[in-house]
């Protein structure tokens, strides 16, 4: 069992929730609000990541993060930042990777929230913050939930673009997925099999736990 | 409708018989562009073609014990022939049909030393010149076991840890240092000298004394048909080998 990985792929995966926690809760909100010029190309953008092949986004990220030209380069120059071959780069792609999977149900659910009660809330003088706070937040929370959860097992298993830009580093850029590769090259189907036996309990463990949860407050709300 | 469907099944269904005469060949990464112009002189002359599946010799290999319908198998060593042997996939143990050799290959934003024994490395390395250093993953790839046996012979192994990435094979190692993306790498000295690579990087051949011999092996697999087998004797003639010692490799 490849513990390095294992940790390496549960830590992207929550520095990556980290991220779309409130960047999936800004657009979402907004666009089931909202209506405004560009809003169906901002939705297509946004949605793009969902059927993109993960190669075409490995391929634009070692071409605008090459340190010789460009993008790259001034981030190189300016932040000595590099962003393939690390951990930072792999964060980026999941963040990019995940955006329709933290969006698209957090939009929903935020759609779902009647417009009377928005409003009511406004009405008895509460400030945006605090409606968002208490009144929508607690209304769209299994929506928030489980577009967290989708996208926690979705990096987890992330591994098209990992290949492609990771190097392989351990401890830095060799996930869980690509570990379990490398054990069935290396003919090591021992530990390909345990570990791949851990990821499908560790995953199966992680969503059911989600729908336990949400499910009890649902029977708490009513 | 109907009418159209049977069409496109039948039309889908005959042309993958079609592509049956075309056999699938599994080789090397680190032989892409040498194989390339060889499949386009035996396409000159017999007018047969085929298809070329390029990956480290390790992920072939199980691939191939999978099941995989590869009629012919070019690997970076006589290691994985072997294998396939001793499991009865093939019929004999094949042959050496060129010696490889490693380079050392340098993105033209780096400077590259001359030597071939790594002798400036340890100095770019602790002066911090050097990022990122590539080789191809040694679990599954032959230039990537004979990378790491150089970098220990020359004792920079431990030294490089921090800077080692790994390619899944040889020509995507290459392909981070064209990119930029790593600095340096050792890889195969054919696709150093390819043109497309030749464009962003320059390299030095690597003394052929600081690693075990790479064979470039062939072996023709128990499904293998007659442009397999034409293939496979092509590989072995004096078109062929001129194309392989243009790109540096030597007879074995």
């Amino acid at each position: 069992m490849d513990w390095l990985a294992l940790t390496l792929s549960i830590k992207l995966s929550l520095v990556t929730l980290l991220f779309l926690l409130p960047i999936g809760i800004v657009f979402g909100r907004y666009l089931a609000y909202k209506q405004f010029f560009g809003k169906s190309l901002l939705q297509t953008l946004l949605t793009l990541p969902l059927v993109l092949p993960p190669t075409v986004l490995g391929y634009y990220m070692l071409v605008a993060f090459s340190p010789n030209q460009g993008l790259g380069l001034w981030l190189a120059n300016t932040f000595g930042a590099r962003l393939v071959f690390n951990f930072e780069g792999l964060v980026l792609a999941s963040i990019i990777f995940n955006l329709p999977f933290a969006i698209q149900p957090m939009q929903r659910a935020f759609a779902a929230i009647p417009r009377e009660i928005r409003e009511a809330a406004a009405c008895c003088g509460m400030s945006p913050g605090r409606i968002l706070w208490k009144i929508e937040l607690p209304l769209a929370w299994q929506g928030i939930v489980s577009a967290m959860v989708m996208c926690f097992a979705h990096t987890l298993g992330e591994f098209g673009i990992v290949l492609m830009v990771g190097g392989n580093i351990p401890a830095e850029t060799q996930t869980i997925a690509i570990s379990i590769y490398d054990r069935v090259q290396a003919f090591d189907d021992q530990a390909a099999s345990i570990m791949s036996l851990s990821l499908l309990l560790f995953s199966m463990l992680t969503i059911s736990l989600t729908y336990w949860l949400t499910e009890r407050s649902e029977t708490k709300h009513v | 409708m109907f009418k159209l469907y049977s069409f496109l099944l039948l039309f889908s269904v005959s042309s993958s018989l079609i592509a049956a005469d075309i056999p699938a060949i599994a080789a090397a990464s680190s032989m892409k562009f040498a194989l390339n112009d060889i499949v386009d002189a035996f396409h000159k002359e017999t007018g047969k073609t085929v298809r070329i599946s390029y990956s480290s010799s390790g992920n072939l290999t199980r691939q191939i014990q999978q099941g995989a319908p590869y009629q012919l198998f070019l690997s970076a060593n006589n290691q994985y022939i072997n294998q396939l042997y001793q499991r009865q996939l093939t019929e004999n143990k094949g042959i050496s049909f060129a010696l490889g050799r490693l380079a050392l290959l340098s993105n033209k934003s780096i400077p590259l030393d001359p030597s071939n024994q790594l002798d400036g490395l340890k100095a770019m390395l602790q002066q911090q010149e050097i990022h990122h250093f590539a080789i191809a993953n040694p679990t599954h790839a032959p230039y990537g076991i004979a990378a790491r046996e150089v970098l220990k012979n020359q004792g920079l192994w431990q030294l490089i840890q921090e800077h080692l990435v790994l390619g899944e094979n040889a020509a995507q190692a290459t392909q981070f240092v064209s990119s930029g993306a790593a600095e340096m790498a050792l890889v195969s000295y054919s696709l150093a000298l390819a043109p497309a690579i030749q464009k962003t990087t320059h390299s030095v051949l690597i003394s052929s004394a600081l690693h075990k011999p790479l064979n470039q092996a062939a072996v023709l697999l128990k499904n293998a048909g007659d442009t397999a087998k034409l293939f496979f004797r092509f590989l072995q003639q004096d078109e062929s080998r001129q194309i392989l010692s243009h790109y540096g490799y030597s007879k074995p």
